[in-house]
């Protein structure tokens, strides 16, 4: 318990990046803003997302935002992680660059509040989660046409400003 | 029973029941479908989109002074907390200082904004629970309260009143006088509350070891606010990151280990205590001076992302903006506190009586405007 305890501590941004490329060598990383952002590709988010939370040192228990950014030629999915025990956080970022049929791997089985995180993403950006427990549209009906929050979305009642 | 068109039972001869869009005890439109084993829950599901207006689509083609004016059409409870949240990232992408006279007033309709949720969340658990009488108690106050909203910030409910800088309005040269006079009579009050509810043997059976919420699935379900203080959770933002001037300021994080309904309603009225200590603090210590920072006519935020997080009445409020250095938002999200804690109803209530979902529901102290945004 001792031991445990003596762990304890807030990474530094360094330390973190540190950390990050012993799990995932190939990252790239952005300082720009308040967090650190690790950007990776979706293909490789369900294992480097088990690592953070797993890792003793780590140890990211709390997905307290998850979104999602339609930057018009590639889709990118926004994870905002946060240790509770640490109180270290970090923004991991997944580039989806299929943007026809975007899918991804569902976090829920490390997060449980991403299942109606994902749902919303699912109903408004049309990225399918695999492996998602119920995915279905969250906000809008089930025969609704198109994804409102993506770019290239067009409807015919919106007036333009 | 009578069951409706969409009700129906399966071949484990469990019935499916809808509880809303219009059941009075989830206080606005949300569906949860239950299904039930005679009165036991077997399993929740919540239906959401009754209300959703895409406020983070329309706040994209909204200019930075714009935007937060739908915030407070999402919790309307804690309107001036989420306009708040809203002023204060386009502060931070700006690196503008908020004058100390607006930073102080600010902090006090916040809580003055918390102190009148809370109550209205008073009000309203004791009708869920059959009691009618603890709703006029609370809305007594909870008017005077409006009532300083409506001479200050020119509205009870949906107020607009802070924008990127400071404040849009000073307050009236009577303001320090009306507060104090509200917090008197509401301390006043406060055992009245005590008396009906609180010692109440019926409500209390109502609510202890009802909706056990552990810490591990507080931390998991992502819930915050008074919420997650219950399940023993560090998490109000005021005092982790502070914004505002909070870090200057004498307060308690309430904290509970009951994990149950009751921790919930404990904490939450030990809080409306804790506001009112905030507020006694800077009422009679409000700096003379500017009320709102220079800012540019149009806005224009640097390219990249912000975010800010503030404590609303319900939990932690997330502004995330992305830019691309234009006038209006590229991308604008809210992780709202409602939808995270909304997420934990259909774990916490599993295994017990349907009679026990209104409590629950009652304790976590749902906005629905606020999830489906």
């Amino acid at each position: 318990m001792i031991s445990v305890l003596n762990t304890i501590r807030t990474m530094t941004k360094e330390e973190l990046k540190y950390s990050f490329t012993q799990i995932f060598p190939a990252v790239t990383f952005d300082e720009s803003g308040e967090f650190l952002v690790a950007i990776i590709p979706s293909e490789e988010l369900l294992p480097v997302m088990k690592e953070l939370r797993s890792k003793p040192e780590l140890y990211f228990d709390y997905l307290f935002c998850e979104t999602c950014i339609d930057w018009k030629d590639h889709l990118m999915m926004v994870y905002f992680l946060n240790s509770k025990t640490h109180n270290h956080t970090l923004v991991v970022k997944a580039k989806i660059t299929d943007t026809l049929n975007p899918q991804i791997e569902s976090v829920y089985d490390i997060w449980k509040t991403a299942e109606l995180n994902e749902d919303e993403i699912f109903d408004l950006f049309g990225v399918r989660f695999l492996n998602h427990p119920n995915l279905r549209r969250l906000f809008l009906e089930e025969d609704w046409v198109g994804f409102p929050l993506r770019k290239n979305y067009v409807d015919e009642h919106m007036i333009e400003l | 029973m009578l069951l409706g068109e969409e009700d129906y039972i399966t071949e484990d001869g469990e019935f499916v029941i809808n509880m809303g869009p219009q059941h009075p005890s989830t206080h606005g439109v949300l569906r949860l479908k239950v299904w039930l084993d005679g009165e036991t829950i077997k399993k929740v599901e919540p239906h959401l989109g009754y209300i959703h207006r895409s406020i983070e689509k329309m706040s994209e083609s909204l200019s930075y002074r714009q935007y937060g004016y739908l915030t407070s059409r999402m919790d309307y409870l804690s309107a001036h907390i989420n306009n708040l949240a809203c002023a204060l990232v386009v502060e931070k992408a700006l690196q503008v200082e908020v004058p100390a006279r607006a930073q102080a007033i600010r902090i006090i309709i916040s809580e003055l904004t918390r102190i009148g949720s809370h109550l209205l969340w008073f009000a309203s658990a004791g009708l869920d629970l059959g009691g009618v009488t603890p709703f006029f108690y609370a809305f007594r106050e909870r008017e005077a309260i409006n009532s300083i909203m409506d001479e200050n910030c020119g509205a009870r409910l949906t107020q607009n009143f802070m924008v990127p800088g400071g404040i849009i309005y000073d307050v009236r040269p009577d303001f320090q006088s009306r507060v104090k006079e509200v917090l008197k009579q509401f301390k006043d009050n406060f055992h009245e509350y005590n008396e009906i509810l609180t010692g109440n043997v019926i409500f209390q059976n109502r609510l202890k070891d009802v909706g056990i919420l552990t810490k591990e699935d507080a931390i998991a379900f992502g819930c915050t606010g008074p919420t997650a203080r219950a399940s023993g959770l560090n998490c109000d933002i005021r005092k982790m990151y502070p914004y505002d001037g909070y870090e200057k300021l004498q307060f308690d994080e309430v904290i509970s280990t009951g994990c149950d309904s009751w921790a919930r309603y404990e904490v939450r009225m030990a809080e409306m205590l804790q506001s009112v200590r905030i507020i006694e603090q800077l009422i009679d210590n409000i700096p003379e001076g500017d009320i709102v920072a220079k800012t540019k006519n149009v806005i224009k935020l640097p390219k990249g992302e912000f975010y800010q997080r503030v404590e609303t009445a319900r939990g932690e409020l997330g502004v995330y903006i992305v830019s691309d250095g234009g006038s209006t938002p590229y991308r604008c999200k809210y992780r709202s506190p409602n939808f995270a804690n909304l997420s934990a109803i259909p774990h916490i209530a599993r295994g017990y009586k349907i009679g026990d979902l209104i409590a629950i529901m009652a304790t976590i102290d749902l906005i629905i405007p606020d999830i489906d945004r």
